[in-house]
């Protein structure tokens, strides 16, 4: 069964700007869905839109079985929510936090504090669970988010960004912990726009770009179909980049450069042509200084379908008008 | 919801207690006030017409309690604003409790803190020289009166707080709610004010408050004032919460 079941999504803010525009996907159950975008393409309003605090202004979308739109209470009685900004009290400490996550789901006082001991000892916060939330740092945060929304023990987890801003050490914390909620059961839509994070821990992959879904599949299928391998040339200083170009135009498809002397082909025929490619730029005169066989990334994909990489786009998400917007 | 609605409430009250600047203005500034008015108009009590008392002191501590309900609405409102723009707000909503549990906690908070308030300020009078003339029950009465009417006032503030969204905007209102408590009987009789404000003031429900709380308090217990002052503050609490569940409606379904 389809944990999320999502048609023809839209939403459209005041002023026409449409910041989800016809999206569709399914996630099933168990699986972690990794929702890879830059900032600005919609993960966040999808994501507020499945939660419900968000109404969709076309299409709909069905979670755990429930409408988001006309069944929001039963769906949000079935999921758990780690917004962006992992949204605690600051003058609530990480235990008082738990307890009252735990009150907002109508789960008894007397059963709440051995499932509160045990988050907060999964999340490795056992030590500063009577702390306030204000002294914690960005990944203690984000780890105690992480554990009120699993208080209740959701169908369907949401995580929107979780390692946004987070040292390497935070990071793969919470990666481990994703992990062990997959092997658990449970379903994770996990919004990201680190590649690597979408690679590590997605069974499949949704790419969302300027609103629309422009890929989906497994990381190794997305990856597949893009195909070829790309070589990265440096040229040495000097180099007459565009005569370059025009050298190696018949080995394969030209890609955008990162710099001045730097030269990146996808290989029609993949390694068997770098030999040839050299060569070619060798009797054209061109000294190649550094050279590198990579295979299709995430981003390929993303370049692939989009013409830009995945850094490339940093517009910051339309806020609804008049602040944020809810279902009732 | 019983549970929700408590669960709130105690934040909101452990809130204010862990943030003393949150607390401190609801009684610093009307006491600051009430020291003014008594020291520089005590002898306002001898203009013709103005009520036999046993000081000024026992006519205003009813217009400082008032004052300070008043601002304990402000401060609900800010609270519930602040956890708007900090996003708490959406945790709230994206939890399964019932919508008006979340206006509930914090308007019940802000009754329990007005209990403090009213407290204070019969301690702060009796501690001045001030008499409560109707002894225990005239300050049963006059706890009943502030509680509702702080309950009211925290529910204004609340339904403030989820139209404006933005704390900035609530803290903006504290000159409105001392223009409202001057348009009313909290501080001068209403036979002594010039029109209009004395017309103002005959239909100001802020005027009914403070002179229910003033009658035990400054004269004896009696029912007539306790119980137009209690329907007042009851009143005015039925409505402001009405308003606010509709804001907070009205903003789910703008949605």
């Amino acid at each position: 069964m389809a944990a999320i079941e999502v048609s023809a999504l839209e939403r459209e803010f005041k002023g026409g700007v449409r910041a989800v525009d016809g999206i569709d996907l399914e996630v099933q159950a168990g699986e972690v869905y990794g929702f890879l975008g830059p900032n600005g393409a919609g993960k966040t309003t999808t994501v507020r839109m499945l939660v419900t605090l968000l109404r969709p202004t076309a299409g709909s979308a069905r979670v755990a079985g429930f409408d988001v739109a006309t069944e929001p209470a039963q769906v949000r009685r079935r999921i758990g929510v780690a917004l962006q900004e992992a949204a605690l009290d600051p003058l609530m400490t990480g235990r008082e936090l738990i307890q009252l996550q735990a009150t907002l789901h109508g789960i008894a006082p007397r059963s709440v504090a051995d499932r509160g001991d045990e988050l907060i000892g999964r999340v490795g916060l056992s030590r500063a669970a009577e702390r306030r939330v204000g002294t914690y740092s960005g990944g203690m945060r984000r780890r105690l988010d992480l554990a009120m929304a699993l208080i209740h023990r959701p169908e369907v987890l949401f995580l929107d960004e979780p390692t946004t801003g987070l040292d390497p050490t935070s990071r793969l914390t919470l990666w481990e912990e994703v992990r062990r909620l997959r092997d658990e059961g449970t379903t994770v839509f996990l919004t990201t726009q680190y590649l690597e994070e979408a690679d590590q821990l997605a069974d499949r992959l949704g790419i969302i770009a300027a609103g629309k879904l422009v890929a989906g599949g497994t990381p190794a299928a997305l990856k597949a179909e893009v195909g070829r391998p790309h070589l990265d040339l440096v040229l040495a200083d000097g180099a007459d980049l565009a005569a370059a170009r025009e050298v190696v135009a018949s080995f394969g498809d030209r890609r955008p450069a990162s710099d001045g002397c730097h030269l990146s082909i996808a290989l029609e025929h993949g390694a068997a042509e770098i030999a040839p490619v050299l060569r070619a730029l060798d009797d054209a005169g061109f000294a190649v200084a550094e050279l590198e066989l990579k295979q299709p990334t995430l981003d390929d994909v993303f370049l692939e379908k989009t013409g830009e990489h995945l850094e490339g786009g940093d517009e910051p998400e339309p806020e609804p008008a008049g602040g944020p917007a809810v279902l009732g | 919801m019983k549970a929700a609605v408590l669960g709130l409430a105690r934040r909101a009250l452990r809130n204010s207690a862990r943030k003393p600047q949150f607390l401190a203005p609801l009684v610093i500034f009307p006491t600051l006030f009430l020291a003014l008015n008594v020291g520089g108009l005590e002898r306002t009590t001898e203009l013709p017409g103005f009520p036999r008392v046993d000081g000024f002191l026992d006519f205003q501590l009813a217009a400082a309690i008032t004052q300070s309900l008043l601002l304990g609405g402000v401060a609900a409102g800010i609270a519930v604003a602040l956890d708007i723009e900090g996003g708490f707000f959406d945790r709230l909503i994206a939890s399964p409790i019932p919508r008006v549990a979340i206006v509930l906690g914090s308007v019940l908070a802000a009754g329990v803190i007005a209990v403090v308030q009213v407290a204070y300020f019969l301690v702060l009078g009796l501690a001045f020289g001030a008499e409560i003339k109707g002894g225990v029950v005239g300050v049963l009465a006059v706890l009943a009166i502030g509680v509702v009417a702080g309950t009211g006032f925290g529910a204004l503030g609340v339904m403030i707080a989820l139209r404006a969204r933005n704390a900035s905007t609530v803290q903006g209102i504290f000159p409105i709610v001392f223009v409202v408590l001057f348009v009313s009987s909290a501080f001068f009789p209403e036979n002594l004010l010039s029109s209009p404000v004395d017309s103002l003031a005959a239909y100001n429900p802020l005027s009914y408050i403070a002179e229910g709380m003033r009658q035990p308090i400054a004269f004896a217990n009696e029912a007539g004032p306790f119980l137009e002052g209690l329907a007042a503050a009851a009143g005015m609490t039925a409505v402001a919460i009405a308003l606010s569940v509709m804001a907070l409606r009205g903003r789910l379904r703008d949605a």
